[in-house]
């Protein structure tokens, strides 16, 4: 009983000494004090997938299929990433300078896939964003609206443009495809094209309250893997965005049902399940 | 006040007289103003600071508003929908006539004194000057053209190019400096030199006549809660009570999805009704005569229909025929033929 306590004891010291001697090798890994004019390079990757498999644009050999049964492919998948923040283990949160906040994540330019920005040296435990573009920049002047938000940018709301001119505001999420279930009636696609057309978006009004399908997205790196942002390195929180949530969220729906959503009030139902999209997978630092 | 309006006149006489003379010593004395507020106008909306009018953007925005370029095959420029000697409306039509004869389903308002507009288009939803050019160049009916085509094709012509060095320092023509020029050309289109507007400043010892006068008593009584001056609209989107269109234009519901905002379109001002027939966001009243019939007995209680309209169970407004020929007596006060001759906001 005795030699057993005893050996219990050199374990503890062993596994004490153990800790200890790991976190004087890691010593340098140690979150440096927080300062916001030390900012180092920070990344979110959004990593497009469809439920189990990856995202192919025009996938008509190989289809999707969702919660509701019914096989579809994409054709475009677009949305606005902005205001980007991060909360360090103490609880400190940082705010990216909003100029450099938007980021419109293309599903068919792999390049795009990356929000960069820059934060304070730290280590960080959540990862926080909207998804769409806030009221305030939704109203403001034409000389703030430069980059991805320029209306200009994209060539216009027919091709891959997300500013809607009728009602000054932009999509926040564009998401097209085809689906045999889709009628070629006024409630499917009259133009007999089978095509789905999910643009959400609305920043809820400028003077008056319109609907409001802005989403804060938070996310937790804790089990995960929290980002440890060094100047010296790209620490890149990498998500994966399942589009098949758009059809099987909280609030699922068929597409033969709902092969339009623009902008109308069903459009707030379809925005709860984008807010679903996002899941912690892994991070690189 | 008065002395400075009078100033103003006079120099922006000698300033179209130099132009259509091409008289060299008049160009000694051309001096452009910029954006004046007329002085029985109220501050206006429109953000001047940050978009103060020169010469040089005012004349590439007029450039602008003028170039067919801006529509997808080259056809239709902002002037073809909104004629100046109508008043920038396009006169005799019920709704636009856009790009490949196509039509659009309400009828062209007039480019008027928009640096006191709050908010654009029939049904709203667009709140910024700077970013309306972007409907009309888009929508399907009307331009038909994308804004990235626009700026792609404007930058390919030496006359643009340094057209916008002229007006904002470099030879780049980007999305805001395209959309501050057309404003800085729009907010300039002014009507102001009405005859009520010189009764009011007392300006030429202009008059009323009994008739006009009367007119206007009744005016104030019947029609100026919604249409009060100086701008002769108060800015609001409201249901006048006209029967539903055939398409079920819900006018500003659509950009809101309020139910209370249901059949309701914007107050229209009521300057230079003469240029700009037919009238309502449909055009389907091709006189005066008839929009006023409408308000005396045609008002249909349909949803969110203006209280004033219905008051105790009456729907409209009472006029006797007499009081008609007196409020269209004072309506055609309103007409500003300088307005639709001012030299500087045609095209060149």
């Amino acid at each position: 009983m005795k030699k057993l306590s005893t050996n219990i004891c050199l374990w503890a010291i062993m596994s004490l000494m153990a800790v200890l001697f790991s976190s004087c090798a890691k010593n340098e890994d140690d979150a440096p004090e927080f300062s916001e004019a030390n900012l180092a390079p920070f990344s979110v990757e959004f990593d497009n997938i469809v439920g189990d498999r990856t995202l192919t644009l025009n996938n008509t050999g190989s289809l999707y299929k969702n919660a509701a049964n019914e096989q579809f492919s994409i054709s475009t998948l677009q949305y606005f990433i902005s205001n980007i923040k991060v909360v360090t283990t103490t609880g400190r949160t940082y705010t990216v300078n909003q100029d450099s906040s938007y980021f419109l994540i293309n599903g068919a330019d792999k390049a795009t896939r990356f929000a960069k920005v820059k934060v304070p040296e730290g280590d960080y435990t959540q990862v926080i964003f909207t998804l769409g573009v806030d009221s305030l920049r939704s109203t403001m002047g034409v000389d703030k609206r430069t980059g991805v938000l320029d209306p200009a940018y994209g060539g216009g709301h027919d091709m891959g443009g997300m500013y809607w001119g009728w009602n000054s505001g932009y999509i926040f999420f564009k998401y097209e495809g085809n689906s045999a279930v889709i009628s070629d009636d006024a409630n499917g696609d009259p133009t007999g094209k089978k095509q789905f057309k999910y643009h959400i978006g609305g920043f809820g009004g400028y003077s008056a309250p319109t609907i409001n399908n802005i989403k804060t997205v938070t996310i937790d790196l804790g089990s995960g893997g929290i980002a440890k942002v060094r100047k010296d390195r790209q620490s890149n929180v990498h998500l994966l965005v399942d589009v098949m949530k758009v059809f099987n969220g909280t609030k699922s729906f068929s597409i033969a049902a709902h092969p339009t959503v623009m902008f109308s009030t069903y459009s707030t139902d379809v925005a709860v399940n984008l807010a679903e999209m996002f899941k912690h997978d892994h991070t690189e630092n | 006040m008065r002395r400075k309006h009078w100033m103003v006149l006079l120099v922006l006489g000698l300033f179209i007289l130099a132009c259509k003379k091409d008289n060299p010593i008049k160009e000694e004395i051309e001096k452009f103003l910029g954006f004046v507020k007329p002085s029985n106008f109220p501050e206006p909306v429109y953000n001047l600071a940050n978009n103060p009018v020169t010469k040089e953007g005012f004349e590439l925005g007029r450039s602008l508003f003028y170039e067919p370029r801006l529509s997808r095959n080259n056809t239709i420029s902002c002037g073809s929908c909104h004629i100046q000697s109508a008043a920038f409306t396009q006169h005799g039509h019920d709704v636009s006539h856009g790009i490949d004869d196509r039509l659009g389903t309400r009828n062209s308002p007039p480019i008027m004194n928009l640096a006191w507009n709050k908010a654009f288009m029939w049904g709203g939803g667009v709140f910024d000057l700077d970013l309306q050019p972007i409907v009309p160049i888009t929508t399907h009916e009307e331009m038909d053209e994308s804004l990235e085509n626009v700026l792609a094709k404007l930058r390919l012509l030496p006359k643009y190019t340094s057209l916008f060095k002229n007006a904002f320092g470099t030879e780049e023509i980007n999305t805001a400096r395209f959309m501050k020029a057309l404003s800085q050309f729009m907010i300039m289109c002014i009507s102001s030199s009405s005859k009520y507007d010189q009764v009011m400043r007392k300006e030429n010892g202009a008059v009323f006549t009994a008739d006009e006068q009367e007119g206007y008593v009744l005016f104030k009584d019947k029609c100026a809660s919604c249409h009060s001056e100086p701008l002769f609209t108060d800015g609001s989107f409201r249901n006048n009570g006209l029967g539903i269109s055939p398409i079920n234009d819900q006018g500003l519901y659509t950009a809101t999805l309020q139910e209370t905002d249901k059949y309701k379109f914007k107050v229209p001002s009521l300057r230079n009704l003469q240029f700009t027939a037919p009238y309502m966001h449909d055009g389907r009243f091709l006189t005066l005569a008839g929009v006023l019939e409408h308000y005396n007995a045609e008002v249909q209680h349909t949803p969110n229909l203006d209280p004033v309209l219905n008051v105790s169970g009456k729907l409209g407004i009472g006029l006797t025929e007499a009081q008609k020929t007196k409020l269209t007596a004072f309506l055609a006060t309103l007409n500003d033929p300088a307005f639709i001759n001012n030299a500087l906001l045609a095209e060149q």
